[in-house]
């Protein structure tokens, strides 16, 4: 279930992250998500893309990237939403290392995109306890 | 196999080198004094005269010559010969300051060969080999250095000078190369090139390799050792003395034996100038025997060293010293503290990271800073920045427990630090000292 984020390594300096988003963008590949964790040297840029093989190739050798797996909860858009998983993994002592969320057109308002260690333990929870899973296949649509 | 290019003199007695020494440095100092005006009187300054040279113990009793002599003497101040005698000249790199030129009979470049041969035979070479020499070629001695000597062994040589890496490759694995001679960071960019087009360390022919001209660590050796499937020996020498060759490594791989016949080292005390007992660290110090156009007397060599004349298992009985522990021109004083670019080397390697670094030295507001450009591995890259700012503080301790301060890491993408095709550039001082 889980769903597959793609990482980049983009160094703090003019132009980089410019470079690695136009060569995504010289094809048909949507950026569905996107954030940015940064120090004074680098940022990692993370996104939810329609085809990540596709994006991997496009920025090439010399732009560094991954695969990371995490766990996107499906949301309603109203107050309280994103409260109410966090509580369910607070409860649980599932450190989170880091989340971003988004919002959709489709049926659900929005998605919340979690980074856990234990991607399996943390879904079979989120189950559990009634919350909607994304597939890859929605969320990257 | 052939196991020395030349047996009766690398396996000399104790006694032999000696008597050999005691005779070449005697003919020696009076061709200097009768030849070069500028030696003769940093000679008569001192009060000495060829007289008082009767064997190789007495070499202390001369004067030294520094690398400012040498600018001061440019270029034919030291010349012990007439022009006419001479065939060929080299020259260094420049890149401390003006260029040294240093002049070549037809003899001087016979002898350079020959300590060449020493090294190829030593490394396992005969004329059943395919050398592919990879040092530049032209003013830079490396290229004909090895070249040469792969000539007087027998081997068939590939003078494909630096550079071309795409090349380089067709022709190792097209033309079978079984030694490779380069700098020890070409060789490393080579490997990493070779697996980028998907070889496997056992895909080429190659068995040995030739590497000097900078300096390089222990860690970068097994690097490249595994990297190319091959046993990596280590060359030194400059020009100032002749090229590579000076002293080089055998199968033990503990060190170089100096061609002693030819050249005679020392190690003193760098402040003092004092001679040092063997087993010592101080500064190297070279005189070359039975050079004719550019002998040089009690060179020093700025290169941090120590000698040892224990046995060795090759047979070989000529003075081993070890890898130069840095050398006090690329020697950085920062706060205080002397650093040697290859420490870090050593720092980076033990800790999984690749040999590709740059160092930044600057002053702000009166203090020292130290920068280090690291290249990040793939598999090293995380999309957690607390997981990578943990491997830069534990990089930067590593390095502040092996060097005494600590410098900034930064971490930079893959491939983004120059490759050198010769010898690298690692270090980059900002400070406005002079």
């Amino acid at each position: 279930m889980a769903v597959k984020q793609l990482s980049i390594f983009i160094e703090n300096k003019h132009g980089r992250l410019s470079e690695a988003i136009k060569r995504i963008s010289e094809s048909d590949v949507n950026i569905r998500a996107l954030s940015i964790g940064d120090s004074s040297d680098y940022g990692i840029v993370r996104m939810i893309v329609s085809d990540l093989d596709k994006a991997r190739k496009l920025l090439g050798e010399d732009i560094l990237s991954k695969v990371t797996s995490v766990v996107a909860v499906k949301m309603d858009d109203k107050g309280g939403a994103l409260y109410r998983i966090l509580r369910v993994l607070e409860e649980a002592e599932i450190n989170l290392k880091y989340t971003y969320a988004f919002t959709s057109n489709k049926q659900f308002g929005a998605y919340v995109v979690l980074r856990v260690d234990d991607v399996e333990a943390t879904e079979k929870l989120l189950n559990e306890k009634g919350f909607m899973l994304a597939s890859d296949e929605e969320i990257s649509s | 196999m052939q196991q020395y290019f030349q047996p009766e003199i690398e396996t000399a007695s104790r006694d032999e080198i000696v008597r050999i020494q005691n005779v070449k440095i005697v003919k020696q100092v009076r061709h200097v004094y009768d030849n070069v005006a500028y030696y003769r009187k940093l000679m008569d300054d001192k009060g000495i005269t060829p007289e008082d040279i009767k064997s190789i113990d007495d070499i202390q009793k001369l004067p030294f010559l520094k690398k400012d002599d040498l600018r001061e003497c440019y270029p034919y101040g030291l010349l012990a010969t007439d022009l006419s005698n001479c065939v060929r000249i080299h020259s260094t790199s420049g890149t401390t300051g003006k260029r040294v030129v240093a002049f070549y009979t037809q003899h001087d470049i016979d002898l350079w060969e020959e300590c060449c041969a020493r090294a190829i035979v030593a490394a396992g070479g005969s004329k059943e080999d395919v050398v592919q020499v990879c040092y530049g070629y032209g003013l830079f001695t490396g290229g004909s250095g090895l070249h040469g000597g792969s000539h007087k062994v027998g081997c068939l040589t590939l003078p494909m000078s630096s550079g071309n890496t795409d090349r380089q490759i067709q022709f190792m694995m097209d033309l079978n190369s079984t030694i490779l001679c380069c700098t020890p960071s070409y060789a490393a960019f080579i490997a990493e090139s070779l697996k980028e087009r998907g070889y496997g360390p056992g895909d080429n022919k190659l068995k040995a390799g030739i590497f000097g001209a900078e300096p390089w660590t222990e860690e970068m050796r097994t690097q490249i050792q595994d990297g190319l499937g091959i046993k990596a020996y280590d060359i030194y020498g400059l020009t100032e003395t002749s090229g590579p060759g000076v002293a080089f490594e055998c199968s033990e791989q503990t060190g170089m034996h100096i061609n002693e016949d030819h050249f005679y080292a020392e190690i003193i005390d760098p402040e003092t100038g004092e001679v040092l007992p063997e087993g010592e660290k101080g500064e190297l110090v070279f005189t070359a025997l039975d050079k004719e156009a550019f002998p040089l007397l009690r060179y020093r060599t700025r290169d941090i060293c120590i000698l040892t004349r224990g046995k060795c298992s090759c047979g070989r009985t000529h003075v081993k010293m070890c890898k130069p522990m840095g050398r006090s021109d690329d020697m950085l004083i920062i706060r205080g503290v002397n650093v040697f670019p290859s420490q870090i080397e050593t720092v980076l390697l033990n800790e999984g990271y690749t040999p590709n670094y740059m160092i930044y030295v600057d002053r702000k507001n009166n203090t020292d800073t130290l920068d280090i450009d690291v290249e990040l591995s793939p598999d090293q890259f995380s999309d957690n920045i607390a997981d990578m700012q943990d491997m830069e503080k534990k990089l930067a301790a590593s390095m502040r427990t092996m060097l005494g301060i600590g410098p900034k890491i930064h971490l930079v993408p893959p491939k983004t630090i120059q490759r050198s095709e010769g010898k690298a550039v690692r270090v980059i001082d900002n400070r406005k000292l002079h």
